[in-house]
């Protein structure tokens, strides 16, 4: 397992009029109805997570969940009520507002939902712009500049103004904007929540593209929990200000904890995200096999083969090993296990 | 006890009932006239001093005024200089920019033998600028312009008003917008200033002439600094709108890219707010020109001197000449900083020199052909008086024609309206005790927004009264009544038809632009030719000028229907009219009440520069403190001028808010 680059633990981020001292009244975990009670709106409640080194971690929820807040939180664009937020070993709530300053500068970037971009400079400009901030010379920030706006395929566009190109091409400037200072920890805050399906699609492929060329560490919200399915390493998914459940997508469609977390995952195409070891079985003695398929395959892969083969079809690890074998019986009961 | 509690139940159960009467809807907006009539009815027992305030027992508000005006007037400050000293040494300061600039475009230099820039290159310089923002239209509307001033001999006037625009805007903009600035920044120092940007905004420009008149003394530098301070207050309301419009994403931008406060200031924020700041400028330019014409008073010297001049000595003729001038320099004014406003910034093509510059090669062109020019004919450098031609005798002779034969059918509409409907509307005004208004604006306040609206407006009412200025206030707000009605009459319609199709739309709109743009004062040339001096000539004047606001937020509301809704109207089988008056109509009524709003706001401005042509009300009193440079008096009338008109404000524009937010339209 992964070093964790960025640590944060029971915080919690609750708007009215005097959130510090209703905190300390209340020893620190205030439940719900005192909350509520006392005029106070909970936007995040004891939330912690771990984000390890060069992962996807995606934020889901729907909107009002606090995601957005807990991701600004982390990111300290605003000041969480309690808690504690680490970034390689720095606690970001005592950081004072000029190393914070140098951290953003070098360490982190962001994408926004509606893009951000300065509408009174040129592409290159605005990619440029966190490198301008930092007072480099207009040639080194210009050639950076220019190589990622080559990296997210936008070059012939750098003297365009932002009002002149589509939202996807926005969001590319947005990404490469991001980008520019080289950072460690990259937030994304539902970047392609404001474009068309087609384009969302695309920009999906593309930040994948991105993500095997940079391995970068991401927190990447979104309330589309399909998106977060094809991008996430692991997912956090959250309601009403608390995280209901943490883990990989398999985990969270085999494993519901809650029943929020069940609803949600009911509607998935469980075939294209359940692997094939989820419906393997040890081979009965005796036991012929006809084929073999790889145990890290999805069951969508697999379907047409195991359900043509007369006899079970044998399931091998990545060494070629077999570990079992798959029949239509076990596909079906896979696919179905959360109805029986 | 039995009998206690059945009282208290009693009252308890009246409380109640009122308050469901309170709320019963077609009940509950009478209930606000109840204590009004009331009072009104029981007006012969009322005490003299809840009908008029008396005069000699007035709160001598202007009287502390003018203590404090005396203690920076003369006194000294550690003995050495008074504050007038202060402000003379400022104004001073802002003589020599003044002297540049006019030198520059009219007067040249003499001492150092430098002859001011010839004219065809203003001319063409112009141009050049208004081809650049929106190409040839503009361009020819600019050259055309300042070749008017030169060949109609307005030459010389034209240019020195124009340099106090270009002097006074800059330093209004640039105070305006770090005053806005601070206030973005500073919670407190905004809470302060949205009240008093509030009544800087509403009061008539003649109450910022007279402490101007006092502690820097008639004279045309005088007249620079009111244009300033007058033009100060939209900038600043605009940086503050427009700072706080920039969206909390691209803030967010800028602090993860690691921005200190000030680079967020100046590389996020301003520019981000460029567009609301840049209408901002052209606010300030219009309202620049529009107080250099009335600073005239004080001694501004250019077009409003000479137009006064000539208005007071009934010369129509060149009067009028002189208005074209000054409505001409509005519209290129405001078209050239609007087109400003509007310009984004545009891809530069790559090539020479030449390509990715063409308007300065042209300019450098102009400007050296205009040299040439000049050297070779002195027409080019200014036009001598023989070259240049006047309308007037014309419009003297159009004058005359009218009084002679309009005379009579005129003078018969002007009597008959004076004697039939202005005299009885003002006589039932002044009738009206003041206790009474204030209750009805306390009433309306209380039941729009509660006890703090209440207070508000019924306080606007109440200063008004103990300043003992009552029965001017209220000739002052029957002619703005009278003269609203009339805009509703006209302006209604107009609206109504204009709203029918986008042509028609974008028509009267450009009508009502450029009629906005016109500073106030001219209105009042055409009105004296018609009606001479006098209450009518005032209501034409303010009628005219008010109506605008009305007509444009008409367009506005019914054009902003929701088409939608609309089409859902037409499936339901609605004719035409129906859907005018049974869904645009009702839709677009909170945004028409802001328009009527704005009417008043536009009325009360105008009816004091109305004085100017003999009315009895508050602006005739501001004339007078302006004669004898009394400030406190001065300020006192300006307030209430201006808290006729917030009181009405308030409650509009909250009632105006209610409303959309029911509709869902807000």
């Amino acid at each position: 397992m992964a070093e964790p680059i960025l640590t944060c633990s029971s915080v919690w981020k609750l708007f009215g009029p005097k959130p510090r001292p209703f905190m300390d009244r209340h020893g620190g975990a205030p439940g719900l109805a005192a909350i509520l009670d006392e005029g106070y709106i909970p936007a995040v409640r004891d939330a912690s997570l771990d984000v390890n080194a060069g992962e996807i971690l995606v934020i889901m929820g729907l909107s009002g969940s606090g995601k957005s807040t807990l991701l600004r939180c982390l990111a300290r664009l605003i000041e969480p009520t309690a808690g504690a937020i680490v970034f390689e070993g720095q606690d970001l709530l005592k950081a004072t507002n000029r190393e914070l300053t140098q951290l953003r500068r070098h360490k982190m970037g962001m994408v926004f939902q509606h893009f951000a971009l300065l509408p009174h400079r040129t592409v290159l400009q605005n990619v440029a712009f966190p490198l301008e901030v930092q007072g480099i010379d207009r040639r080194t920030r210009e050639t950076r500049a220019r190589e990622m706006i080559e990296l997210v395929g936008l070059e012939g566009r750098e003297r365009y103004y932002p009002r002149e190109l589509s939202g996807g091409q926005q969001q590319r400037v947005g990404i490469a904007r991001s980008l520019a200072v080289g950072p460690e920890l990259w937030f994304l805050d539902e970047p392609f929540s404001a474009l068309d399906p087609l384009i969302r699609r695309e920009m999906q492929n593309e930040f994948l593209r991105l993500q095997n060329m940079l391995h970068k560490t991401i927190l990447f919200i979104t309330h589309d929990f399909d998106e977060a399915i094809r991008l996430a390493d692991r997912i956090i998914i959250m309601k009403d200000g608390i995280i209901e459940q943490a883990g990989t997508a398999t985990e969270l469609i085999e494993n519901p904890e809650t029943d929020y977390v069940r609803e949600f995952t009911k509607d998935v195409a469980r075939d294209r995200l359940l692997t094939v070891a989820t419906a393997v079985r040890p081979a009965a003695a005796g036991e012929t096999t006809q084929g073999e398929v790889e145990a890290d395959a999805t069951l969508a892969d697999v379907a047409p083969q195991v359900i043509e083969a007369e006899r079970p079809v044998a399931v091998v690890d990545e060494r070629g090993r077999m570990v079992g074998v798959v029949d239509r019986y076990g596909l079906v009961d896979a696919m179905y296990a959360d109805r029986s | 006890m039995a009998a206690e509690r059945t009282l208290g139940g009693s009252i308890a159960g009246s409380v109640a009932a009122t308050r469901r009467l309170w709320r019963t809807p077609g009940v509950g907006p009478l209930l606000v006239l109840v204590p009004f009539v009331a009072l009104l009815a029981l007006k012969p027992i009322l005490p003299e001093a809840g009908i008029v305030w008396p005069r000699d027992i007035a709160v001598p508000f202007i009287d502390w005024i003018n203590v404090v005006v005396d203690v920076f007037h003369k006194h000294e400050i550690f003995g050495v200089f008074t504050v007038k000293d202060v402000t003379r040494a400022i104004a001073f300061g802002i003589e020599w920019p003044l002297d540049i600039v006019h030198g520059l475009l009219a007067g040249g230099f003499r001492s150092i033998g430098i002859p001011a820039i010839p004219w065809v290159m203003i001319a063409g310089l112009a141009a050049v600028f208004g081809w650049w923002l929106k190409g040839w239209r503009l361009a020819l509307l600019a050259g055309g312009c300042i070749v008017y001033f030169a060949v109609f001999g307005k030459w010389s006037l034209s240019m020195t008003t124009l340099s106090v625009v270009l002097v006074a805007a800059p330093i209004a903009a640039a105070v305006g917008l770090a005053l806005g600035v601070v206030g973005a920044k500073s919670r407190p120092f905004e809470r302060a200033l949205w009240p008093l940007l509030n009544v800087m905004q509403s009061l008539p420009h003649f109450s910022y002439l007279i402490p101007v008149a006092l502690f820097i003394g008639v004279s045309h530098r005088a007249g620079a600094i009111a244009t300033i301070l007058f033009a100060i207050p939209p900038m600043t309301r605009l940086t503050l709108l427009g700072l706080k419009g920039v969206s909390e994403e691209v803030r967010e931008a800028g602090v993860m890219a690691g921005c200190t406060r000030w680079q967020m200031l100046f590389r996020v924020e301003i520019p981000a707010a460029r567009d609301s700041l840049m209408l901002g400028v052209n606010q300030v330019i219009m309202q620049c020109l529009a107080m250099v014409v009335i600073a005239s008073f004080v001694g501004a010297k250019g077009l409003g001197q000479d137009l006064l001049f000539r208005l007071q000595s009934l010369r129509l003729g060149q009067a009028l000449e002189n208005g074209v001038a000054v409505v001409l320099m509005a519209v290129m004014l405001d078209r050239l900083s609007r087109a400003l406003s509007e310009k984004q910034p545009e891809r530069r093509p790559d090539g020479p020199f030449w390509r990715v510059h063409p308007y300065l090669m042209v300019a450098a062109l102009i400007i050296v052909v205009s040299i040439v020019l000049s050297l070779l004919t002195p027409y080019a450098q200014t036009l001598p008086k023989n070259a240049t031609i006047t309308t007037a005798p014309f419009w003297d002779m159009v004058v005359e024609f009218i009084t002679f034969t309009l005379y009579d059918p005129l003078s018969v509409i002007r009597d008959g309206l004076l004697v039939h409907v202005l005299i009885p509307l003002r006589t039932g005004f002044q009738w009206m005790p003041w206790i009474a208004v204030a209750s009805l604006a306390g009433a309306i306040g209380w039941r729009l927004a509660g006890p703090r609206l209440a207070a508000t407006a019924a306080g606007f009412v109440c200063f008004i009264a103990l300043t003992g200025f009552w029965e001017r206030a209220s000739i002052t707000a029957y002619m703005v009544f009278f003269a609203l009605i009339l805009c509703l009459i006209f302006g209604l319609p107009l609206g109504i038809w204009a709203s029918k199709t986008a042509g028609r739309t974008r028509f009267v709109q450009l009508l009502c632009d450029t009629f906005q743009t016109f500073p106030s004062f001219i209105y009042l040339i055409p009105v004296i030719m018609l009606f001479q001096v006098g209450d009518v000539a005032a209501i034409t004047a303010i009628v005219i000028y008010a109506a605008i606001p009305i007509v444009r937020y008409t367009i506005f509301g019914l054009r902003g229907v929701p088409n939608e809704t609309i089409e859902a109207a037409i499936t339901a089988g609605c004719t035409p009219r129906q859907i005018l008056w049974k869904v645009r109509m009702p839709l677009a009524f909170p945004e028409i009440m802001l328009g009527v709003n704005q009417t008043i706001m536009f009325g009360l401005f105008m009816v004091i520069i109305a004085a100017f042509i003999g009315t009895k009300d508050l602006g005739q009193e501001i004339f007078r403190a302006l004669t004898f440079a009394d400030a406190g008096k001065g300020l006192v009338i300006g307030l209430c001028v201006a808290f006729i008109g917030l009181t009405v404000d308030r409650l509009v524009v909250e009632w105006s808010e209610q409303r959309r937010r029911q509709l869902g339209l807000a």
